[in-house]
Order: structure tokens, then C-alpha cells, then sequence
């Protein structure tokens, strides 16, 4: 995609340009991009902006690549502006809550901020969706809303939500502008909250009215906000503690969260481990942040995290939490979680995060990376070393716990067992691929049989666990990086939450691979169904499933049915071969359809009280 | 246990929905919620009176520290500090309930700011005990309708909130 890698390029450029702050005026008053100076004009100015323009502006001055959206009557001058601009591309979606989904999913991978535009009312309620799934991952995304002219407001207008309200309780923050004056400064607000401090989504509600008038534009380099100044470094005292609690741990754990991904501190976590020797779990949304192939990695925690991980969770003597919020799925039962004497250190951006569902020991607030970065050259300063004998000992009973081999399973037999696919796609693609993935069984067995070596590989929905999200995410994630390969894990269920975006891919050319794990049930609906409800699979059972080859084909892709184990490993070859490397392939795997996600720790149960896959 | 919550935020439409919204989303009580401009009319200062636990009170004040709008909060219970609430109470006085009325007002050291042939409106100020004090002091028949402020609370000595 040659047009990408120009835009990004471009990007790179006005990037380091927008550091230093100056900006070339034209002899009409607009940007000149190819004049730039570090030392003429303090702001970039364009003289007498309509609101729409200005949207657009700011979008070009923060450097960004894609907007995904969706129009409507509230936003057409905004488009309108859109059409005349060529700073970035527009990707038009077919359901406003893919356009925010895939803005989610490009800031995921790519650790910038995702931008999406919707028109007023129902554009903002197919949004909410969107916005509150990267809310409950604290991903950076800014979504700009159409609203009604401010005169309609509160007549119930055509079209017209109370966008603040509604989306109140799934944002960082959000924004109504009642005053072309304030647009500039309250975008640039917009991308600074969404992007620092614990991220997550800002809404900018802009109404018709304000995107027609006309005012000066000014850019601003910041905006200070009194009420808004997220920690950055960590207490400096609580550092020198954590430091000598972790020395003298005798049964140490390394807890690592999605905060170790989106705060770029995988280099240092890895680094820390290394130095202390301590063995390591990752969260779901933590996967990637720790290497899962490196020796000192257990693989997940959870309620189906590996065995080795749970149990060390649950009998370690130090506990470093980096960037992990112990949440219900994580610990299980925080009472049972308690039952054990533990010493913690919570590492986290977010105070509130702090001793929310587990009390612990040494709070530090502050950003991970810049905490994780002090406390090496403490222990580095350290004369003492961690305790060999008792690691040892401990490194020995980890081991015998990981012996368990919790994720075996048996390939034999004529029905393809969905964990085999999985195992297989890390093989074809080398472990090196983009996954992004739906909700449900399939989204587990793709967290604990694709091994993440590396932060930003892994998308998808921890917190709000949204059905749907798999094929826009991948759409994100392939249009940052066009030449990666990107595989969307899904079930024949989730897929069909968004499968309207096979049409955006085919518009926007977007290779992405559809790996879709199909046993004719919601799986994880049918395995609770099985274990709790006496079998009785209420409503878990999708008859009149379309030909997905068929259909595919329909959307201009190219589609495939693999029904027996024999043929897995080649179908996933051929997806990835070179000579269908500008295709969509949709590959429709038929899966046992009685197969469990194991180990599972059941709802309000401890950690170590894990049923395993042998048991049943 | 009781706290009294006193924060300070950006005078911005939409910031009281933000604080009465997080309340509600995270299932904190709430028993009384005040909020005016302060002398910079760029700031609202709001008094909330709430209960819980220590681990909730600490979720509270960690939770309302998050939101954007929010510039400074202080637990007031966590120190010394005064506490006031203004109510307003419509009394029925005619007879020989006039003058007992006007005598228990007295003592309260209400003030009576509104007088009709058969009523009084009754002004008082106080901790929200010594107003249930005074409403179970007089006879419930007599009441007509009250209305109160909520407690509004301010740190003792130099302690203060300011920006």
C-alpha cells in the first residue's frame, strides 16, 4: 500500500516538526507543510476558519493517519472539508461502532491516539459500544460526534441524543462545544487527555451550527488544565522499599498488566526479570508485554490462565503488580485470594486502581515505564541479591506445578480440535503476526496457544468483552501496518456482530486473515451451559449459519472451509502465501463443537481451585 | 461511617452530572450533596455527605480525584472542621402553639423571617443533628413543609481548600 507508507512517512516528518511547535503560514493563511522552521511562529494560525475546517486542521496538526467514520447531517460540513484535504484518510466503515473499534484497535498497535468521526444521534449510539470497549481497556482514541445546531439542543431534534450524557459514564472525559472559539483548544485538550496519564477515550460533541462559523484558527503546541495533571514519576521512597521487599522475597511473583503494553515498558519489565530471576504471568491484556516463549514466563493468570500461573499467584510470598488492576476475572474470589499471607507492590498510573479489590502493601503511582526505569537503578545500586537458595526452591516447585502440562490436548481423531488451529496459525506465522480476536472460548484458546513475544501483537476486548470487535480491530491494525500479517481469531457467533466491515475491506483493499474457529455454538456460552446449568444449552446454538465461503466470496474475498485436522496447517499456509498476500481470506474451520476452555477457575472461586482439562 | 467530601472543580455545565453520575455508576451513597460558585466564578465548591467504609471512602475520593473536572478534594472528617446547614421550616401558629413556637425558635436560635396570622416560616442554621433536634422538638402536626441545604463543611484553623 503505497499511499500508506507515504502518509506515514508524512507523518513521521510532521511529527518531529510539531515537537519544536512552528509552522510556515502560505501567502491565503493556510498551513504551508513544506516550509517549516524551529524559530519563526510560535502557533500555526489560519485566519478565519469555519469549525469544520478547523476539525480537519487539528486532525492534520496531531499527525494523524486514519480518521474511521461514518457520515451523517450533523457532520457534512465536516466532511465536506474532508473531501478537500489530503493530510490523512478517511476509511469509511459500514457500522459507526466498527469506525471507533478500529480506531481502538490502530491506537492499540500502534500506541497513538485513534481517531473516529459519527454523525448525531444514532451515529452516537451505535458508537457507545465502541467507546465503552476502549474505556474498559483504557485505549487513547478521540471521537468527534456530530451534534444538532445548538438552537434545536434539548428540542429532540431530528437525530438528536444527548451525546455528553450518554456517553458520560464510558469516557475519560468528554466535551460539548457551544462556541467555534473554544473547537481548537478543547481538540487539542481532547488528544493530550485521551493519550497521557491512564489512557482512554475523549468524545468532542461539536453541533451542526458551530462547524459553519467562523472564527480564528489557532493551534495551540499544549493547553494547560489545572484540574488535570496525571503523576508521571513514582514516590521515590516507596521505590527504595518495593526495591528491598523484592530482595528478600523467598517466593517472589511478577504480576504484568495491560499497563505494561500501553506504557511501552515491556524493555524494562523484561530487564527487571531478568535481573531479579523471578518468574512472570501476564493478563489477558498484559500478553506480549513479558515474552511468552522466555523461560520465566507461567503464560496467563486467570480464570483460564495456566496452572503454574495461578498457583504461583496464589502462593507467592512478594507479589510485583505492574500495571494490573486484580480485577474478578484475574484473582477469582479476592477472599480466597487474602487466604494466603502476601507482601504486595502495586505499580499503577491510575491511583484509583490502587487497593481498589486487593489491599496491598507498597502503593507507587506513577507511569509504569518511568517506575519500572528508577527501581532497575536501585536494584542495580543494591548490594543485596535476591535470596538463590529460596528462589531455587521456589523455581522447583514452579516447575513441578508447570509439569502439569494444563494445556495439553489431543489432536487425534477426525474433528479438528480449535486449540490445534491456533497452535498452527503461531507456527505458519512464525509467533510474529497481529491477533486480533472476538469474545469467548476462541478468544482463550488464542491468549494461551498464541505465544506473544512481543507488546501490541495481541488485540482485543479484556475489559468489556465485546462480541464483534475481531474483524474491525484487524481492519485498524492492517491499515497501520500494511505489510504485517494480521489474523482476526474468531467464532462463527462474533464474527457475525460486525461481518458487514468484509465490505470495507474489500473497498480499502485490507489483507487481513479471518481464522475462524466454527463449532455452530457460542462456545463459552455452551460451556457454562454445561458446567452450570445441567447441560441445558439455552439458546447457545446458531442454526441457519450462512456458507461463510459463499459468503465471503460475495463481499469479493476469498473464502475456505477446512474440515478435517489434515488439512489445517495447509489452508493456513496457502491464507498467508505470498501469492494471496493482497487478499482477504476467510477460512472457516469446523471445530469439535463439545471442546472446553481448561484450566478454568469457576466464578466466585479461588485461584488455586482450578478445574483442569483431566478432571472431567 | 459518615464523611464529609469538599471539593473543588471547574465551573462548566455538566460538572455536577459528572460527580452525581460516578456516585450512582459505582453505587456510593449519598446523603447530601451542596454545590455554589466560589468567589472565582471559574470554581464550583461542592460538600458531599456520604458513608462507608474506609476502603469506599478511599475509592471515593481516589474516584472523584479522576475526573477531569475535579481540580482539589479533601475529606473534611479527616481533620477538624465546621459544619453548617441552612433549613427552612413553614410552622403552623395559631393559638397558644404561636407563642410555644416562637419560644422553641428561640432557643434554637432560629429566626423567624416570614410571618402570616397562622403560620411561620422559621430560618436555622447548624449540624444537621441540632436541625433533626429542633424538627423533633416541635410537634410534626405543626409542620407545613422544610426545606434544608445539605451540610456545607470547611476545615478548622489553616487547614484549607483552596487552589
Amino acid at each position: 500500500m503505497p499511499q500508506t507508507a507515504v502518509l506515514q512517512a508524512e507523518r513521521a516528518k510532521s511529527a518531529a516538526d510539531r515537537r519544536i511547535g512552528r509552522v510556515f503560514l502560505t501567502e491565503t493563511g493556510q498551513t504551508d507543510y513544506s516550509r517549516r522552521s524551529t524559530n519563526e511562529l510560535i502557533y500555526c494560525q489560519i485566519m478565519d476558519a469555519t469549525g469544520a475546517e478547523i476539525v480537519v486542521r487539528c486532525l492534520a496538526e496531531e499527525g494523524v493517519e486514519f480518521v474511521f467514520g461514518y457520515p451523517g447531517g450533523a457532520v457534512l460540513n465536516i466532511y465536506d472539508e474532508i473531501f478537500k484535504q489530503n493530510k490523512f484518510k478517511h476509511v469509511l466503515v459500514r457500522h459507526e461502532q466498527a469506525a471507533v473499534h478500529a480506531a481502538d484497535a490502530y491506537a492499540r498497535a500502534t500506541g497513538r491516539v485513534g481517531v473516529a468521526l459519527v454523525t448525531s444521534g444514532p451515529g452516537v449510539t451505535n458508537a457507545v459500544t465502541g467507546i465503552a470497549t476502549a474505556y474498559m481497556d483504557s485505549i487513547p482514541i478521540v471521537v468527534v460526534t456530530g451534534q444538532v445546531p445548538t438552537p434545536a439542543i434539548g428540542l429532540d431534534a431530528f437525530q438528536e441524543v444527548d451525546t455528553v450524557g450518554i456517553t458520560r459514564p464510558c469516557v475519560k472525559h468528554n466535551f460539548l462545544v457551544k462556541d467555534v472559539k473554544d473547537l481548537a483548544a478543547t481538540m487539542k485538550k481532547a488528544f493530550i487527555i485521551a493519550a497521557t496519564g491512564r489512557p482512554g477515550p475523549v468524545v468532542v460533541d461539536v453541533p451542526k451550527d458551530v462547524t459553519a462559523h467562523i472564527t480564528d484558527f489557532v493551534y495551540p503546541d499544549t493547553v494547560e488544565m489545572r484540574s488535570y495533571n496525571p503523576v508521571v514519576k513514582g514516590h521515590s521512597g516507596q521505590m527504595k522499599r518495593a526495591v528491598q521487599m523484592l530482595l528478600e522475597a523467598r517466593r517472589p511473583m511478577i504480576y504484568a498488566g495491560g499497563g505494561v503494553v500501553l506504557g511501552d515498558a515491556s524493555a524494562q519489565l523484561l530487564e527487571l526479570a531478568r535481573l531479579l530471576g523471578f518468574p512472570v504471568t501476564n493478563t489477558l491484556m498484559g500478553l506480549g508485554g513479558h515474552p511468552a516463549t522466555d523461560k520465566q514466563n507461567l503464560g496467563m493468570l486467570g480464570m483460564h490462565g495456566t496452572y503454574e500461573a495461578n498457583m504461583a499467584m496464589q502462593h507467592c510470598d512478594v507479589l510485583l503488580a505492574v500495571g494490573a488492576r486484580f480485577d474478578d476475572r484475574v484473582i477469582g474470589n479476592p477472599a480466597h485470594f487474602a487466604r494466603e499471607q502476601r507482601r504486595i507492590i502495586h505499580i499503577d498510573v491510575d491511583p484509583s486502581s490502587i487497593s481498589k479489590r486487593v489491599k496491598v502493601d507498597v502503593p507507587i503511582v506513577g507511569d509504569v515505564k518511568n517506575v519500572l526505569n528508577d527501581m532497575l537503578a536501585l536494584l542495580k545500586q543494591a548490594k543485596e541479591k535476591p535470596d538463590a537458595p529460596a528462589l531455587n526452591a521456589w523455581w522447583t516447585q514452579v516447575e513441578l506445578w508447570r509439569s502439569k502440562n494444563c494445556l495439553k490436548y489431543n489432536q487425534n481423531g477426525a474433528i479438528i480440535k480449535p486449540q490445534y488451529v491456533v497452535e498452527k496459525l503461531w507456527e505458519v506465522t512464525q509467533g510474529d503476526a497481529y491477533i486480533t480476536s472476538d469474545v469467548g472460548q476462541h478468544q482463550m484458546w488464542a491468549a494461551q496457544y498464541y505465544k506473544f513475544d512481543k507488546p501490541r501483537r495481541w488485540i482485543n476486548s479484556g475489559g468489556l468483552g465485546t462480541m464483534g470487535v475481531g474483524l474491525p480491530y484487524a481492519m485498524g491494525v492492517q491499515l497501520a501496518f500494511p505489510d504485517a500479517q494480521v489474523a482476526c481469531i474468531t467464532g462463527e457467533s462474533s464474527i457475525q456482530m460486525c461481518i458487514q466491515e468484509l465490505s470495507t475491506c474489500k473497498q480499502y483493499r485490507i489483507p487481513v486473515k479471518v481464522v475462524t474457529l466454527n463449532n455452530r455454538y457460542m462456545g463459552m456460552v455452551r460451556q457454562w451451559q454445561e458446567f452450570f446449568y445441567g447441560s441445558r444449552y439455552a439458546e447457545s446454538y446458531m442454526e441457519s449459519l450462512p456458507d461463510f465461503v459463499k459468503l465471503a466470496e460475495a463481499y469479493g474475498h476469498i473464502g475456505m472451509r477446512i474440515d478435517k485436522p489434515e488439512d489445517v496447517e495447509g489452508a493456513l499456509k496457502e491464507a498467508f502465501s505470498p501469492a494471496l498476500k493482497e487478499r482477504l481470506v476467510f477460512m472457516d474451520f469446523q471445530t469439535d463443537q463439545t471442546e472446553n476452555v481448561f484450566p478454568m477457575v469457576e466464578g466466585g472461586k479461588g485461584l488455586s481451585e482450578m478445574i483442569l482439562a483431566e478432571e472431567l | 461511617m459518615r464523611h464529609i467530601i469538599s471539593l473543588l472543580m471547574e465551573n462548566e455545565a455538566g460538572a455536577l452530572s459528572r460527580v452525581a453520575g460516578l456516585f450512582s455508576a459505582r453505587a456510593y451513597n449519598i446523603e447530601s450533596l451542596t454545590v455554589a460558585p466560589t468567589e472565582d466564578a471559574t470554581l464550583s465548591r461542592m460538600t458531599i455527605v456520604t458513608t462507608g467504609s474506609e476502603e469506599i471512602i478511599e475509592q471515593i475520593t481516589k474516584q472523584l480525584n479522576k475526573l477531569v473536572d475535579v481540580i482539589k478534594v479533601m475529606d473534611l472528617t479527616e481533620g477538624s472542621h465546621i459544619e453548617r446547614e441552612l433549613m427552612l421550616v413553614k410552622v403552623k401558629a395559631v393559638g397558644m402553639g404561636r407563642e410555644e413556637m416562637k419560644r422553641t425558635a428561640d432557643i434554637f436560635r432560629g429566626r423567624i423571617i416570614d410571618v402570616t396570622e397562622a403560620t411561620y416560616t422559621i430560618e436555622m442554621t447548624g449540624t444537621g443533628s441540632k436541625l433533626d433536634a429542633f424538627l423533633e422538638a416541635i410537634d410534626s402536626a405543626f409542620i407545613i413543609e422544610t426545606v434544608r441545604t445539605g451540610a456545607s463543611g470547611i476545615g478548622r484553623g489553616e487547614r484549607s481548600l483552596k487552589v
